[in-house]
């Protein structure tokens, strides 16, 4: 049931979204009024016959009109009155009166081009048909979307694009989810004239990502203008004039950037295709289940498309305070390490060193044994960095119950600031970044830990000239950003006024400082956090009416664990631990554990920590079951079961659960249901689905930190932006980045 | 592009017409009978573009990892240049710059050169790419110190420049856009220079003398014959008068002097101008 409520609301919020431009797959284009809105064309009989009726905004859009009346203006879009704000192209004002404009290079997310011709329609008074996207709505004009002279202009337009178009829809992936496919069959003539031997263009190598057919490339530049203006990368361009025009790098490039799969969606044909989907399902064949991603701490909402059992591909889905309609290439293609060195039996190491599968009851059984063996203080719980809360939750309360207090989520360090919600999370927002005008980033590389959030940064550098400060070691950025030293000494001398960089916080007007969950890891974070609290104070970062001083966390179980209160020191307790229990935990350093100790291992890859285990529990992947999320921003999301699990694996709390019953500790819970009320004694914003809960800022009731701050530089957090936990490690796609993209 | 046997009847038309107008219209028409053209055959496999590749292949002589600067002379003249324009438009400049790298470079740009470019109005290569890729007045593969460029446009095609451009890859031994051993020569083709009136044409980009003494010149109603006595004096460092070849010919006045407005032109019948 909660399954639905969320797809419910979901739905909603994706109505909300003004521009359903990447749903382009499931955009239904008419060139008739009827089909367009059925309700509505019933509910309202049309007074004249010759009208067609008014229609709902395309996509369910709402348009906010300007308070003041001055800057809303009034046009006619087939007849119909449409108010507008202005500042709107005539494209935007066909969309509020429910009119589907046809289009290739326009997207509501990049600049406009104008070059595709795809979107022209009559205007009165005016002698040719006129470019909607590129035209800005005028007050009284009489735009005309249906009659002859539009019609003929689309037609006309459809016949020179498809004068150099292969025409192999066959052998295109792009098939059945193809602008020009889908806009030939609504707008075009049903056969050209062209006879004459169409164009041919060389291919491009992209990269292990991007698979280009470049003779089926229609020249809209969106591909160009998304690298440029999203990615940050000028890699790609227009190359040529005339017919010989084709896109490309001129000096043969790979596309670095973590974001390049998303011209695969923007691209209206089948000329930029994902290279590891190539040729492995129809569209049509595949299940979409909507859900969330967890490869990092963004929690980017995404669609992930499965045959049977096999997820085929992942695809973004829009979230306009998260991810926008864009996900990094780590989201899109870590799909395949679902499938690679999964754990499927529960497996217990025999005296020769090598695991047998067992059953699940043996399994827990030996487990539970070892349990009444140890000492309770000798038992350690350590949650990894995919876990859900629901599991964490769960693991807590039975160590607690075995009597210790050692339980602890990867990447946390050993003194997380778990007190107060608002010293671990995004208190700004992703989307309040964008009001931000001098950014300062500590010890944190967003564009390889947080690759949606980099990509907020960059639009807002982009848009305004935002200046950004940058303490850490060297780093790749996709903005301009001034770097002001690599360790606490940049910090210190901020705090005192003496950085170069000071005037520019101290002009700024919504300044942001972005701190990396990377110094949790740090001896000296206490100190290292105190610092960066006084400057926001002296630097006003911290207001009644905004919020700027934020942590950008790493892993999609982090925030929820600090939550929960999953917060033990790591190396005290792996130390001192007889009995160690993994649960996904796969980056946390073993080095220290003592040799006797025995260690449970419960997650869906045979990763790192599996050399050292002892017993082997089988669980679900992200993608196979429902689990609560909490991005960095504090809000919280769920998982959907896209696919079923495979061979013996189950849900992770479900496991602890058996376990616990086993050990006879038994866990006062028997549903998801029942674990949600539980953890809504703990944690009530973990309920609050897809929202964000704001924290209260109260930084006054910390205590001032006594501690010495180190000299040390901030380090590196992420070495390879495409393998950073079990699942894309096991990815052989992500091996494939990792080998042709990282510059060595 | 025709299937075999309509191309082979089609040569077959155009020859007999040549042969049996040769003698009286054609004569009368121009110097050179409009026949000329299927000489040539067909033109290639593909359809013909008069741009060189849109992308880069390395070869010994263009590597983007080669050093690229503009001299010292050219670094004064880039300065003057990106002085035109206000210091947050520099890559106004690109047009200007990329055509003094060719003057520099012997009459092309290599990729070093564009990338030092976009290094100089501080915007990503690509952006120069674009731009040199567009204009097919750079070339951006070696040419010749003398580079031959031939008007392909209707008006010049009429008049015979097929055969001018196939007199001058025969004369000098090479394909189109390839440069002859002694690197002297190259030929091209280009649309239409405006000089119809005076077709067919080419333009000979001199880049022997360095960017000082850069010319660009227009050599006009040509034949044949005439076009390789200008190659051969090019050939010995002279250099042919410009403009029309015709010996009867002023600029792009008729032949043999006016044969209309031989007096001041009659007023305009009905309109009293002092009275508007
Ligand atoms: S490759 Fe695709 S996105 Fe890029 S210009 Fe061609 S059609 Fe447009
Ligand atoms: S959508 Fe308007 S010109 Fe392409
Ligand atoms: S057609 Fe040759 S100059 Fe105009």
């Amino acid at each position: 049931m909660a399954f639905l409520a969320r797809a419910l609301r979901q739905s909603n919020s994706r109505l909300s979204s003004r521009c359903p431009a990447v749903a382009a797959s499931c955009r239904w284009i008419s060139p008739t009024a009827a089909a367009g809105s059925p309700e509505a064309g019933a509910a309202v009989a049309p007074a004249d016959p010759e009208m067609p009726p008014p229609r709902e905004p395309v996509g369910g859009a709402r348009v906010e009109l300007p308070p003041n009346p001055e800057d809303a203006l009034e046009v006619f879009v087939d007849g119909h009155t449409v108010r507008i704000p202005k500042g709107f192209t005539v494209l935007q004002a066909c969309e509020v009166a429910g009119v589907d404009i046809p289009r290739f290079c326009y997207h509501s997310r990049l600049s406009i081009a104008g070059n595709c011709r795809m979107c022209l329609v009559e205007v009165e008074k005016s002698p040719k048909p006129v470019a909607s996207c590129a035209m800005p709505a005028l007050p009284g004009m009489k735009i005309k979307t249906n009659t002859p002279v539009a019609k003929k202009a689309r037609e006309g337009v459809m016949e020179f694009l498809l004068m150099n178009h292969p025409l192999d829809c066959p052998i295109c992936d792009q098939g059945g989810e193809c602008d020009l496919q889908d806009q030939s069959m609504a707008f075009g003539a049903d056969r050209g004239r062209f006879t004459e031997m169409k164009r041919s263009v060389v291919d491009k190598n992209l990269g292990p990502l991007v698979k280009t057919v470049m003779t089926r490339c229609i020249q809209c530049t969106r591909c160009v203008r998304f690298a440029t203006e999203v990615a940050g990368v000028q890699d790609l361009g227009m190359l040529g004039r005339g017919s010989g025009e084709e896109i490309g790098t001129y000096v043969e490039k790979l596309m670095t950037s973590e974001l390049s799969g998303n011209v695969i969606d923007i691209c209206p044909v089948g000329a930029l295709t994902s290279k590891p989907f190539a040729f492995k399902a129809r569209n049509w064949e595949l299940k979409g289940t909507e859900t969330i991603d967890v490869t990092d701490a963004v929690g980017s909402n995404i669609r992930v498309d499965s045959r049977g059992p096999e997820v085929m591909r992942i695809v973004p889905r829009i979230n306009e305070d998260i991810n926008e309609e864009w996900i990094s290439d780590k989201t899109r293609f870590c799909y395949d390490g679902l499938k690679r060195q999964r754990l499927n039996d529960p497996m217990i190491r025999g005296p020769d060193g090598r695991f047998k599968a067992v059953t699940w009851r043996d399994a827990l059984t030996v487990v539970a044994e070892v349990l009444h063996q140890v000492k309770p203080e000798e038992i350690t719980g350590v949650a990894g960095k995919l876990s859900d809360a629901e599991s964490m939750m769960a693991l807590k309360d039975f160590v607690n119950r075995m009597g210790s207090d050692k339980v602890l989520c990867e990447g946390n360090g050993p003194n997380p600031p778990a007190d107060l919600r608002s010293n671990y999370l995004m208190n700004t927002g992703i989307a309040g970044l964008e009001k931000a005008d001098v950014f300062l980033l500590v010890g944190t590389q967003p564009r390889v830990e947080a690759a949606m959030v980099n990509a907020r940064i960059q639009k807002t550098v982009r848009a305004t000239q935002a200046k950004v400060g940058y303490i850490g070691p060297p780093a790749d950025f996709n903005y301009d950003h001034e770097h002001l030293g690599t360790g606490p000494q940049t910090l210190v001398e901020i705090a005192e006024g003496q950085h170069p960089f000071c005037s520019a916080l101290q002009s700024a007007k919504n300044p942001v400082i972005i701190a990396g969950a990377g110094l949790f890891e740090r001896e000296d974070q206490d100190a290292l956090f105190s610092r960066i609290e006084t400057i926001a104070k002296k630097f006003n970062v911290t207001r009644p009416d905004w919020n700027g001083l934020n942590v950008l966390l790493l892993h999609a179980a982090q925030a929820a664990a600090l939550d929960l209160g999953l917060v033990a020191n790591p190396a005290e307790s792996i130390k001192s631990a007889k009995f160690l229990y993994l649960m996904g935990a796969d980056d946390i350093s073993l080095d220290k554990l003592p040799e006797d100790a025995f260690v449970v291992y419960q997650g869906h890859h045979g990763d790192k920590a599996v050399y050292r285990a002892n017993v082997i529990l089988p669980s679900s992947a992200f993608s196979e079951k429902e689990g609560t999320y909490e991005n960095t921003e504090g809000c919280t999301q769920w998982t959907i079961p896209a696919v079923p699990t495979v061979g013996d694996a189950r849900d992770d709390w479900k496991i602890i659960r058996a376990l616990s019953e086993v050990a006879g500790a038994q866990l006062p819970y028997n549903s998801l249901s029942a674990v949600r009320d539980r953890i809504s004694t703990v944690a009530p914003n973990l309920l609050h689905v897809d929202e964000r809960e704001l924290p209260t800022i109260s930084s006054e009731v910390k205590p001032p930190a006594k501690q010495q701050m180190s000299s040390a530089p901030f380090k590196t957090v992420v070495e390879n932006f495409y393998m950073t936990d079990a699942i894309t490690r096991a990815s052989k796609i992500m091996a494939q980045c990792s080998a042709t993209l990282l510059k060595k | 592009m025709l299937p075999p046997a309509a191309r082979l009847a089609a040569r077959r038309l155009l020859g007999i017409c040549s042969s049996s107008a040769s003698e009286a219209a054609v004569s009368r028409l121009a110097p050179f009978p409009i026949a000329a053209a299927s000489a040539r055959g067909p033109v290639s496999s593909a359809r013909p573009f008069s741009t060189a590749l849109n992308y880069h292949i390395d070869s010994p002589e263009n590597k983007p990892d080669m050093k690229w600067e503009f001299s010292e002379a050219n670094m004064k003249k880039v300065k003057d240049i990106l002085s035109h324009y206000p210091s947050n438009y520099k890559q106004s400049g690109i047009i200007p710059l990329l055509d003094l790298a060719q003057q520099q470079h012997g009459g092309w740009v290599p990729v070093a050169a564009m990338d030092a470019i976009a290094k100089i109005v501080e915007v990503a290569p690509i952006r120069v790419y674009e731009v040199a890729t567009f204009y097919t007045m750079f070339n951006r593969t070696k040419v010749g110190k003398y580079h031959l460029l031939v008007c392909g446009t209707t008006p010049c095609m009429i008049r015979g420049s097929r055969e001018i451009e196939d007199t001058l890859l025969e004369h000098l031994g090479v394909k189109r856009n390839e440069v002859t051993s002694d690197g002297l020569f190259s030929v091209g083709e280009m649309e239409c220079m405006g000089c119809c009136v005076n077709a067919p044409m080419i333009a000979v980009a001199d880049y022997s003398k360095g960017s000082e003494g850069y010319t660009y010149n227009y050599y006009e109603d040509l034949t044949p014959k005439r076009v390789i006595e200008i190659v051969e004096m090019l050939r010995r460092g002279e250099t042919p008068p410009r403009g029309t070849q015709h010996p009867e010919r002023k600029n792009s006045g008729p032949a043999g002097g006016n044969t209309t407005l031989h007096g001041e032109p009659k007023p305009p019948p009905c309109r009293d101008l002092d009275a508007c």
